[in-house]
């Protein structure tokens, strides 16, 4: 067991959340998790999802159009967020050296650009009857369609180097750089142009965001997809774990051969 | 320091292919736009500022690759990592190096290339010091790129997948800065934006771009 050349003192020194950091902790708790979580992920989405498409009014002056807030909302947070994890756990990576970070940055990468191109493509759908086009270069989707560049540059960074370990260094490196540029084009593309978006739909400072009816299931969607990001990222980074690990059985098996 | 700068200059202008280059690429496009675009002097005028931008932009990242893929190849970067001057140093010397070979002389053309599009004086004046300021930000931002792509056999087509992103903001309030000077109205805050990234750029990535070098090179 990895556990074992560590002494007591220095398992109390750690505390409680780097414990996580061991692939064989995390393999452990993420198999014991993952049911539940697929659980609550198929729970939340459906009562989400189902309750915003099915049971909502329609809104004045938009129709039905406006149910594809229940995809477009969380997905869009959710791309946000899927990059400030990546950046979090690349930092982890950079300082601690915990190899389940790095898998994690990896993992969550084409969750994220996935959840940024459902953002933009059900704004796209959306925006053709509301705002008569398609695309428009307003700040916010032009910073979406940024951030989506972002992902694609760190995806491929990490296909492109062999070498597992400098392959997590260098997309970390560009993860907290991307990061910082990735934050000054949001305000130079604001600058840049004025836009068609409304505000945030959601913000916590505001006494009132949109109306009950529609908040209410608006916030089970959130949660559904903040779970099912949590899930894929936690299947994929125990297939990555397991990729490592046969990749380590494999070099083994050729060493003993020769 | 100086000696290394020295050699570098040296070296891009009597290998050939990086000096001149990049100011070649900025003259085809040049040419080539009026040709899609038609050879009305209004319409001309009025994109030319974003056109030489993404023109210069362009031109820089041509010869990116260069920084550091040369250097690796032959060893040469590995001694630089072992001598006594800090890795950062070197780094930005290398970006240094770049900007006077790519970034000057595109600087010091463009307003001739201003011609081309029909652009007036204050046109001339206004992608003259925009890019003044503005290209340092754009070779320290691609020694960037070039110090995580450095370690790759087939890096080109990815450094400008990583380094065109990181261009946005250099971008935007660059040409923002052109424009709006050329307009006669109030650009202060778009060139003083541009100068911070610069600014910020020169002080912080070289820090990022040693680390990505010393990654690579274990």
């Amino acid at each position: 067991m990895p556990e074992m050349h560590r002494t007591k003192q220095a398992r109390d020194r750690y505390n409680f959340l780097w414990e996580w950091a061991n692939p064989v902790k995390f393999m452990w708790f993420s198999g014991l998790a993952l049911p539940w979580l697929v659980a609550a992920t198929v729970l939340t989405m459906a009562i989400g999802l189902i309750w915003g498409f099915f049971f909502t009014p329609e809104a004045a002056n938009f129709g039905s159009s406006v149910k594809i807030i229940y995809v477009h909302v969380p997905s869009a947070f959710m791309a946000i967020s899927a990059w400030f994890m990546m950046l979090v756990a690349s930092l982890i990576w950079l300082i601690r050296r915990h190899h389940v970070s790095a898998l994690a940055a990896k993992a969550a990468a084409p969750v994220g650009t996935v959840m940024t191109v459902i953002a933009l493509i059900t704004g796209a759908i959306w925006g053709e009857p509301m705002w008569g086009t398609y695309w428009a270069w307003d700040p916010r989707l032009t910073s979406f369609l940024i951030l989506f560049l972002f992902y694609l540059g760190y995806m491929a960074l990490w296909g492109a180097i062999e070498d597992p370990d400098t392959a997590a260094d260098l997309t970390s490196v560009l993860a907290v750089v991307g990061s910082v540029f990735a934050f000054l084009s949001r305000y130079a593309v604001n600058f840049w142009n004025q836009g068609l978006h409304q505000g945030a739909t959601l913000s916590l400072d505001q006494e009132e965001n949109i109306a009950n009816v529609y908040w209410l299931p608006l916030l089970f969607a959130m949660a559904g997809f903040g779970l099912l990001f949590v899930t894929l990222v936690f299947i994929r980074t125990r297939t990555e774990i397991r990729k490592r690990r046969t990749h380590a059985l494999e070099l083994r098996e050729r060493m003993a051969d020769a | 320091m100086i000696a290394l700068l020295a050699r570098d200059l040296r070296l891009a202008i009597r290998a050939g292919g990086g000096f001149g280059l990049g100011l070649a690429f900025f003259l085809i496009v040049s040419v080539l736009v009026p040709f899609a675009v038609g050879p009305e002097a209004e319409v001309l005028a009025r994109i030319a500022p974003g056109i030489l931008w993404v023109g210069a932009l362009l031109a820089c990242l041509l010869s990116l690759d260069r920084i550091f893929q040369l250097d690796f190849e032959d060893g040469s970067l590995d001694l630089l990592a072992t001598a006594p001057i800090p890795m950062e140093g070197t780094v930005a010397v290398k970006a240094l190096a770049h900007w006077i070979t790519t970034g000057l002389p595109l600087v010091a053309a463009a307003p001739v290339f201003g011609a081309l599009m029909s652009l007036d004086e204050r046109g001339y004046w206004w992608i003259f010091v925009t890019l003044l300021i503005g290209t340092p930000a754009l070779s320290m931002i691609g020694a960037f790129g070039a110090a995580l792509t450095v370690g790759l056999k087939r890096g080109g087509l990815l450094l400008s997948l990583l380094v065109l992103p990181l261009y946005i903001p250099t971008l935007i309030f660059g040409a923002e800065a052109a424009t709006r000077g050329i307009g006669g109205f109030d650009n202060t805050t778009p060139l003083l934006m541009l100068a911070g990234i610069t600014a910020a750029a020169v002080a912080l990535l070289p820090f990022a771009a040693s680390a990505a070098i010393r990654i690579n090179l274990r």
